[in-house]
């Protein structure tokens, strides 16, 4: 049951969460444009599925929104 | 008449003008008001996506038609020059392997001015990693050279303070700044109205970028088609060359003579 802090906030995910790709799911963010940072690093989208999600790891998932 | 076309990082672009999409209504009427102001280049910020309750709702990118603008991501409310360099790894990886960004690290919440030993920083870290980087920065000219001799592609002062729409405050720095740069000047800030983008053009800018001078306007569609009449007039106006100012001596458009007159010679 891994506990990893989602863009600043812990949150717990079950056992079946083991994959950045299986986040994506459970995040429903699936077929969104997203980017993805993992303790510092950004996973390519092409990574999603072979990354393992770990204890503690620090994620920011964001978008694109309007800006200046 | 000669094709005057902007070039930033070996890019071609016919527009001038630059925006934002922020501040908006909504974002049919962002799409509309970048249509109506004939941009190429238009700014987008990064973001933690919302989680939970908003899950599905609507995205930016979805609205703008694909392939007709260049995105460039910014560091917008970013403090640090790791915070930022961070945020442009994300947009690359975001916007697939898309190099060119805007950077700015700022340095006071309540005035936005930049942090410029932050951007330094960043800056070199980023044109170290292959991005083509455009500075937002202020219009100190020895800060400028700088960060031109890191490697940016674009030197981007204030005009005036983001967001303020004081229009062009210190028109000489400004020159100070054209006139040493080998790489495009763009006015990042502080533009009000169609005025304020033809001052900034007949200066010498390469170019003019903004969000809230539209977005904010009453009617940010017409706004935005007036800023791109503002930023063509003053282009035209630059590259036609003023007729010098005459101080204190007046002469008349029309002849001095055969004036009919009841007054006898």
């Amino acid at each position: 049951m891994p506990t990893i802090q989602l863009n600043g906030e812990s949150r717990h995910f079950d056992a079946t969460v083991s994959t950045l790709s299986d986040l994506i799911t459970a995040l429903e963010l699936g077929g969104k444009r997203i980017a993805i940072e993992c303790n510092g690093e950004i996973v390519p989208r092409s990574q999603h599925a072979s990354t393992p999600l770990s204890d503690g790891d620090a994620l920011e998932i964001v978008v694109a929104v309007g800006g200046g | 008449m000669q094709q005057d076309a902007l070039v930033i990082a070996g890019k071609t672009y016919q527009s001038r003008l630059l925006v934002g999409t922020g501040k908006y209504k909504d974002f049919q009427q962002t799409a509309e008001a970048l249509d109506a102001s004939g941009c190429d280049i238009v700014t987008v910020a990064i973001r933690r996506v919302n989680l939970g309750q908003n899950a599905g709702e609507p995205n930016l990118l979805d609205f703008l038609p694909k392939n007709r603008y260049t995105l460039l991501p910014n560091t917008a409310g970013c403090y640090s020059a790791d915070d930022a360099v961070r945020t442009l790894r994300l947009a690359r990886e975001l916007l697939d392997d898309h190099r060119l960004v805007k950077l700015e690290v700022l340095g006071d919440p309540n005035n936005l001015f930049p942090n410029v030993r932050e951007t330094l920083k960043a800056a070199e870290t980023l044109v170290k990693e292959g991005f083509d980087v455009m500075v937002y920065t202020s219009d100190d000219p020895i800060v400028a050279r700088e960060l031109e001799q890191i490697g940016c592609c674009a030197i981007m002062p204030l005009a005036s303070l983001i967001g303020s729409g004081m229009g062009i405050l210190n028109p000489w720095n400004l020159q100070l700044i054209i006139e040493q740069s080998q790489v495009p000047v763009l006015v990042d800030a502080g533009v009000g109205t169609a005025s304020d983008a033809a001052i900034a053009m007949e200066l010498g800018c390469d170019g003019v970028l903004m969000n809230t001078a539209i977005a904010a306007a009453q009617d940010p569609v017409r706004m935005a088609m007036a800023m791109k009449l503002g930023v063509q007039a003053g282009r035209e106006a630059y590259l036609a060359g003023r007729m010098p100012k005459r101080f204190y001596s007046a002469t008349p458009s029309s002849p001095r003579e055969g004036v009919i007159s009841s007054r006898q010679g």
